[in-house]
């Protein structure tokens, strides 16, 4: 017992300037060095029986995503003084401002045969008001994953007045085998690395894939032919179907357009690769460039009016940006060494990039005209970053040196902060993030 | 070759495409070739003595050349073994080719498909030079996807930089 009171003491006085602030729960995500808010997550309640594993699995799931940002920091269980035995119980925030959590959040789940329900309350532990009003999701007891992400999406939504990530798929290849006899199957996964499922087998070599703006197919390169040719292929039932392309054309690095309908891309003739889009219900396709040189890797900004893309025409990798009906195209990026895989933003203020300079590879941003431009990686091999749905975390590839490299996805924050790898069986590559589920 | 002789290469070939990794390249053909259309891979039957046999032209011709770093230029070395592949392609007029770029993995994944197809483009462009009707010539590109020698130093980049030129047996007129 003096132990405690000791503790709480020594917490007080460390709590100090918290307290002094007195502000609203509210964290602004910059650039700068953040100082993480503190939250406490009382197991929810559970209040069917049924719910029991569900509750503790849940709140286990928000405490792992919004620590796992780096912009919270979880006020452990074993240090609170009072517990939350209900979810209409009044909180008793001396006992948490005691314990220094800025944040508490609690919740309640019921199970009714494979139905699952989640609420939650947000507060704001030294104002002593909710955040927000309480919210529900409903789903199902096998997709509980999804509740807990929804509860944290809301929560880290409320926090940094910004839109969540952590209820989104990432499509990806997944990896086995040596360099030489490497194995690639199409693959999707939650942004956590749970829940993986296949697309494909590993009969040929799949690359690159991309998600549709809602989630619902993904284009990819497929080598089914013994030629690079497209495919788009439906999530839900796995049936798909190739973009025509003519004989001895090559046709690859597919995106979709902002309204899924259409399909931009590279064909490859000649020697020659350009940019083209394609309607994929009338089949009409739009070259889009017409340079001897490789254009390829194009990326559509968020209003659909521009597309930033990489071309050697200078004599090696840089990014340009042209209209989305092709045309006349300025580059932006004039740094050392060369830029490729341009991605825009999902906010339209930024670009990330693959930049290849003095033998190391870096993920980079820089601004749609090529300034403050920012590296957040270097390795021996990363490529290929790809945006959380709030345009906060960038995704990647790692490839490791030597015979026995392999691959693997790493996310990073824009500000270059909590570089994690995607925890996986196996290797993986080209990851691509979906949008944030409905 | 006489056709039966052809026929029996042919038998042998199958043979010898059943038993690779049939996963390897989604068609199990050999050990280079993409399998795009049944191509005769190094593991081919023939002596490589018998000048018409794929075998020779795999091996004593050389079915490949190399390129210097993010480049599609053919070397003189490369000249030397198009000119004997473009006389072997015109005397075997029975064959045809699919030309397979590649790139090393210094570097990103569809500029180095892009790549592949313009050292595989360059092959082709040498070889129609030299009198082989571009009809039986096909291009494609593996990029950085196919390496055939995994060390990240330049004396694996160096093998990894390469097109191959893979015979196929004929059977369509082009």
């Amino acid at each position: 017992m003096m132990k405690r009171i000791l503790a709480v003491l020594v917490t007080l006085m460390l709590a100090g300037p918290v307290f002094a602030q007195g502000g609203p729960l509210r964290i602004t995500i910059t650039d700068g060095v953040i100082e993480p808010i503190t939250f406490a997550v009382p197991s929810f309640e559970a209040e069917t029986p049924a719910a029991q594993q569900a509750a503790a699995d849940i709140s286990r799931l928000v405490v792992q995503d919004l620590a796992g940002t780096g912009l919270f920091r979880e006020v452990p269980a074993t240090a609170f003084i009072s517990q939350v035995s209900s979810f209409a119980q009044p909180v008793a925030f001396p006992d948490w401002r005691a314990i220094n959590a800025q944040a508490l959040i609690v919740g309640a789940v019921t199970v009714n045969g494979d139905q699952l329900t989640v609420k939650f309350r947000l507060y704001d532990v030294f104002s002593g008001q909710e955040l927000g009003q309480g919210l529900q999701f409903a789903g199902t007891v096998a997709g509980w994953r999804r509740m807990g992400h929804k509860v944290a999406d809301a929560v880290y939504s409320r926090i940094t007045g910004e839109g969540g990530y952590f209820d989104s798929r990432v499509v990806f290849v997944s990896e086995s085998g040596p360099k030489d006899n490497r194995q690639k199957r199409l693959a999707v996964m939650d942004f956590d690395g749970a829940n993986v499922q296949f697309l494909t087998d590993s009969s040929n070599i799949v690359l690159a894939p991309r998600f549709s703006p809602n989630g619902d197919r993904v284009l990819y390169t497929s080598f089914e032919s013994g030629f690079p040719r497209i495919n788009v292929l439906n999530v839900a039932n796995v049936g798909r179907q190739q973009l025509q392309t003519a004989p001895g054309e090559m046709a690859f690095s597919p995106r979709f357009s902002r309204d899924g309908r259409q399909v931009i891309y590279s064909l490859s003739n000649g020697g020659n690769t350009d940019i083209y889009r394609t309607d994929l219900s009338s089949g009409q396709h739009v070259r889009l460039t017409s340079a001897p040189s490789i254009e390829t890797a194009p990326s559509l900004s968020p209003d659909g009016t521009q597309i930033v893309f990489e071309s050697d025409r200078s004599g090696n990798q840089q990014l340009y940006i042209m209209s989305a009906n092709g045309g006349e195209a300025r580059r932006i990026s004039f740094g050392q060494g060369r830029y490729g895989t341009p991605v825009w933003s999902p906010r339209g203020d930024l670009v990330a990039f693959t930049k290849q300079n003095a033998g190391r590879f870096h993920i980079g941003v820089m601004r749609t005209d090529g300034s403050e431009e920012r590296l957040l990686t270097s390795s021996f091999l990363d490529e290929g970053p790809t945006w959380s749905p709030n345009g906060r975390v960038i995704m990647f590839s790692r490839e490791t040196q030597g015979a026995g490299g392999t691959s693997s996805m790493y996310s990073v924050d824009i500000s270059g902060r909590n570089l994690k790898a995607v925890p996986l069986q196996g290797g993986a590559s080209d990851p691509s993030w979906g949008p944030l589920q409905p | 070759m006489t056709l039966t002789k052809k026929a029996a290469v042919m038998l042998l070939v199958l043979a010898t495409a059943a038993c690779t990794d049939p996963d390897r390249f989604g068609g199990g053909a050999g050990a280079d070739g993409a399998g795009a259309n049944g191509g005769l891979g190094a593991g081919v039957a023939g002596s490589a003595s018998d000048p018409a046999s794929p075998l020779f032209f795999n091996q004593t011709i050389g079915d490949r050349v190399l390129f210097a770093v993010d480049t599609s230029t053919i070397t003189p070395e490369g000249q030397t073994i198009l000119d004997a592949q473009a006389q072997w392609l015109l005397t075997n007029a029975d064959y045809r080719a699919v030309i397979e770029g590649h790139a090393d993995e210094q570097g990103t994944r569809e500029y180095n498909l892009a790549l592949g197809q313009r050292r595989a483009n360059a092959v082709r462009e040498y070889l129609v030079s030299r009198g082989v009707p571009v009809g039986r010539l096909q291009v494609t590109s593996f990029g950085k996807e196919r390496p055939i020698a995994i060390c990240s130093e330049e004396s694996c980049y160096a093998q990894n930089r390469r097109a191959v030129t893979v015979l196929s047996f004929s059977a369509i007129t082009s």
